[in-house]
């Protein structure tokens, strides 16, 4: 890190006169590294103090402030073995994490008094409750009420708050059913205590507040789980930009500090990290990642660049625009908000369930007061049995059935690479039909690598390697790749041209087919791959052809054969024809379009939808971004562009396409376990509701119920880890 | 049934002391990272530097 880096959007001031900046630091796995880590920082001078947080790879650093510049703490840790990368931490009171500790403290107190009110109803059923001198039992009914009532106002909350909110809004969701079944059920054990009566829930009660405390904490945790790896993963994309200040220094400063006018160097080889209009420099860019076409263009001052291409050939300076305009990001963001707007909202499997369940469960409750009653009961023993039925259809299964599964097989995707951005993603991807892919950086590897290596004598590939050394051009890279360890041969470049070199008397160039003079074996060597770029080594009286293309990613085959042999796969992509075919052939698909723009890409997976098709989309450019968010689902590579990322429902790690297929595999059998589980709580309660309803349930019967449909359940939703051993 | 009048509060007082030491645990932030505190606990930084092993 020779340049000067800027990282004061990152500091944060905790107390006066201290500085503390958060950090994302790759590759802590144990307790040495943390010890490492600590103490490593410990002995730099003016640092106060670091803790690593293992559980989530990040570190946060405190200094004094001014004693240090806070770079200096990047190169420490580079220095002990652990690259960082710094990010602004969500504030510690933050909604989302507030809410977690919530749950978490709600499930602590439920627990405490299922525990303890279960232990005092334990000795009830073991006889007590059938002496004769009822001054015992009315007093562990009385003990009971004392601990049940508080626990059960404090872990209630949140469903009583979420009750109220959804009738409210005038929609019934699973809360109500909960509340009121919760409230209702308490109150009514109060009233037998007072009444010296036998049957009471309290225990009952207590135990669905902690099942169902449970299953909400599990959804809480997936969601911020997944958050924090978005976290971490932009902060390692480590977006800066090397920005010229007003004196000509360039500053390596963080994307979020750069402001629109500010001058930034693009330098060649270089990913352009900003959208901005070029002021001065000649290139040419790689803008696959945008439009998906995989030929450079040109670029000359006054011409719009967009943050995410790649700049080949020159260095550039790039005016920063305030609004990120021009003709082409117009027109994605002009789609990407109709798309998301057209974006139907998804209703959720337990959603679902509760809006068929809901209903059915208060009717049900009704029709057993008034029938009762009809049958000459008094109103309040017609009143227990009915408040008898709605403890016992309390959805405690089905609070847990949908997340447990979520949080099981989010974790198995999560190990075979595959970061969820929601758990509804999961269930729309067990129902897409149709697998849409992009071709350019999803299909393809977003490196070049050398095509035709079997077709080049090694000893003139070895020469080219040689020559390639010396070259910042990124295709020199894929040459340099292709071939093991050599010396470099010292070579003179000409920017935009090739590089050239004096060997044994005789000129050697190794650059563009225009440059070197091979037109003619370009054009033959174009013929095969037509959709890679060449360079020509031109030796004396002949010229050796290199074709460097975007090779697919190594499984692609496999996988595009695997999803096809269930789904229907097609290729829509922004780049040539020719090259599309040549991909499309390579993978046996036959359903592919070429040179589609953002509107075709959507235009045709509306088609897909209107036909009843749910397509999943898989796509990493710019110009995927609207064509990913109007798609049932959709899924990004880990290098896609920031905009396709944020649209996309999950994203892949990795050179391997293997996760895509992965990720229908594991959701598909994930949803099946989730519709299982919701059968099971509906068995439960095809047996529960009628001994309910005609009076046979007692309090223990409840608990064994309760508890064993939620067991059951859970242990179900482990099921979803072992669907084939993750790859390695 | 004497006994009870001394067994329920104990038993009451024992399960309050243990959600004290959860909520108590929660507030100082032990939950935070499930991961490391199992792999600080095993480290030796509170030895000496010659009793190390």
């Amino acid at each position: 890190m020779t340049d000067a880096q800027d990282l004061s959007p990152f500091v944060r001031h905790p107390a006066d006169g201290v500085a503390a900046m958060d950090l994302v630091v790759n590759g802590v796995y144990c307790g040495a590294c943390i010890v490492a880590i600590e103490k490593g920082l410990g002995r730099q001078a003016g640092v106060r103090g670091a803790r690593v947080n293992l559980a989530n790879k990040r570190v946060t650093v405190e200094w004094n402030d001014g004693a240090l510049e806070p770079p200096v703490i990047l190169e420490r840790l580079e220095a002990l073995g652990y690259p960082a990368f710094p990010f602004t931490a969500e504030a510690a009171d933050s909604a989302e994490l507030l809410e977690e500790k919530r749950l978490l403290r709600c499930l602590g107190v439920a627990a405490f008094g299922a525990m303890n009110v279960m232990l005092l109803s334990v000795s009830l059923w073991a006889g007590a409750e059938n002496d004769p001198n009822s001054a015992t039992r009315d007093l562990f009914h009385w003990l009971s009420a004392l601990v049940a009532l508080p626990c059960a106002a404090y872990a209630g909350m949140p469903f009583f708050e979420s009750a109220a909110r959804s009738i409210r809004a005038g929609a019934l969701n699973m809360d109500v059913p909960i509340s009121l079944g919760v409230i209702l059920g308490l109150a009514m054990s109060l009233l037998q205590t007072v009444s010296h009566q036998r049957g009471t829930y309290f225990e009952g009660a207590v135990m669905l507040l902690m099942f169902l405390l449970a299953g909400r904490l599990l959804d809480q945790r997936m969601r911020r789980r997944t958050r924090d790896t978005a976290i971490n993963l932009s902060a390692m994309r480590s977006d800066r930009a090397a920005k010229l200040t007003d004196g000509g220094a360039v500053v390596e400063t963080p994307i979020a500090a750069i402001r629109p006018g500010d001058l930034v160097l693009a330098r060649p080889g270089e990913r352009i990290a900003v959208d901005g209009v070029v002021e001065d420099g000649r290139s040419e860019v790689d803008q696959s990642l945008v439009t998906g076409e995989t030929a450079p263009a040109a670029v000359s001052p006054g011409v719009q660049v967009y943050a995410g291409t790649l700049n080949l050939t020159g260095a550039l300076r790039i005016r920063v625009r305030n609004e990120a305009g021009g003709a082409f990001l117009d027109e994605v963001n002009g789609l990407l908000s109709s798309a998301v707007e057209q974006r139907s909202s998804y209703v959720r499997l337990a959603d679902r369930a509760a809006r068929l369940y809901v209903p059915i469960v208060h009717v049900t409750a009704l029709a057993t007061f008034l029938a009762w009653l009809a049958l000459g009961a008094g109103w309040q023993q017609a009143l227990m049995i009915a408040i008898t039925v709605l403890i016992i259809t309390c959805p405690c299964a089905l609070g847990l059935a949908v997340p447990a599964v979520q949080v099981v097989a989010a974790g198995a995707l999560f190990r075979r690479g595959l970061i969820l951005h929601s758990g509804e993603a999961l269930e729309r991807l067990a129902e897409c039909d149709s697998v849409v892919f992009d071709k350019t950086g999803t299909l393809t590897e977003p490196r070049p690598v050398l095509a035709n290596a079997a077709d080049i004598a090694p000893e003139d590939l070895a020469l080219a390697v040689g020559l390639a050394l010396s070259s910042r051009h990124p295709l020199a890279k894929a040459i340099v790749e292709a071939a093991g360890p050599q010396a470099p041969i010292a070579a003179e470049e000409f920017p935009g041209e090739g590089v050239s070199a004096v060997l044994d008397g005789e000129t050697v160039r190794l650059g563009s087919a225009a440059w070197c003079g091979g037109e003619r074996e370009a054009a033959a060597v174009a013929a095969r791959w037509p959709d890679a770029s060449l360079i020509v080594l031109a030796l004396p009286g002949r010229a050796v052809v290199f074709a460097v293309r975007q090779a697919l990613r190594p499984d692609a085959v496999s996988v595009v054969a695997d999803l096809a042999r269930e789904r229907a796969v097609e290729i829509l992509s922004g780049d040539r024809e020719a090259a599309v075919r040549l991909v499309a052939r390579e993978l046996g698909v036959a359903r592919w379009e070429a040179g589609l723009k953002p509107a075709g890409k959507i235009a045709r997976l509306q088609a897909l939808k209107d036909a009843g098709r749910r397509p999943l989309m898989v796509g990493d450019g710019l110009n995927d971004a609207p064509a990913l968010a109007a798609a049932y689902v959709s899924i990004s590579p880990i290098s896609a562009a920031h905009v396709a990322q944020a649209q996309a429902d999950a994203l892949f790690l990795g050179e391997r396409l293997q996760p895509v297929a992965d990720a229908v595999r594991i959701s598909t059998k994930a949803r099946s376990l989730m519709v299982q589980n919701l059968w099971i709580s509906a068995v439960y309660n095809l047996i529960a509701v009628p001994l309910a309803v005609l009076g046979f349930v007692t309090p223990l019967i409840a608990a064994l119920a309760m508890s064993g449909s939620s067991v059951v359940v859970t242990l179900n939703a482990l099921r979803a880890r072992d669907v084939g051993k993750p790859a390695r | 049934m004497n006994v009870l009048v001394y067994l329920v509060p104990i038993a009451l007082a024992l399960g309050l002391l243990g959600l004290a030491a959860f909520l108590w645990a929660l507030r100082s932030g032990q939950f935070d990272d499930l991961d490391g505190a199992g792999w600080r606990a095993i480290s030796d930084d509170d030895l000496p530097e010659d009793e190390k092993p």
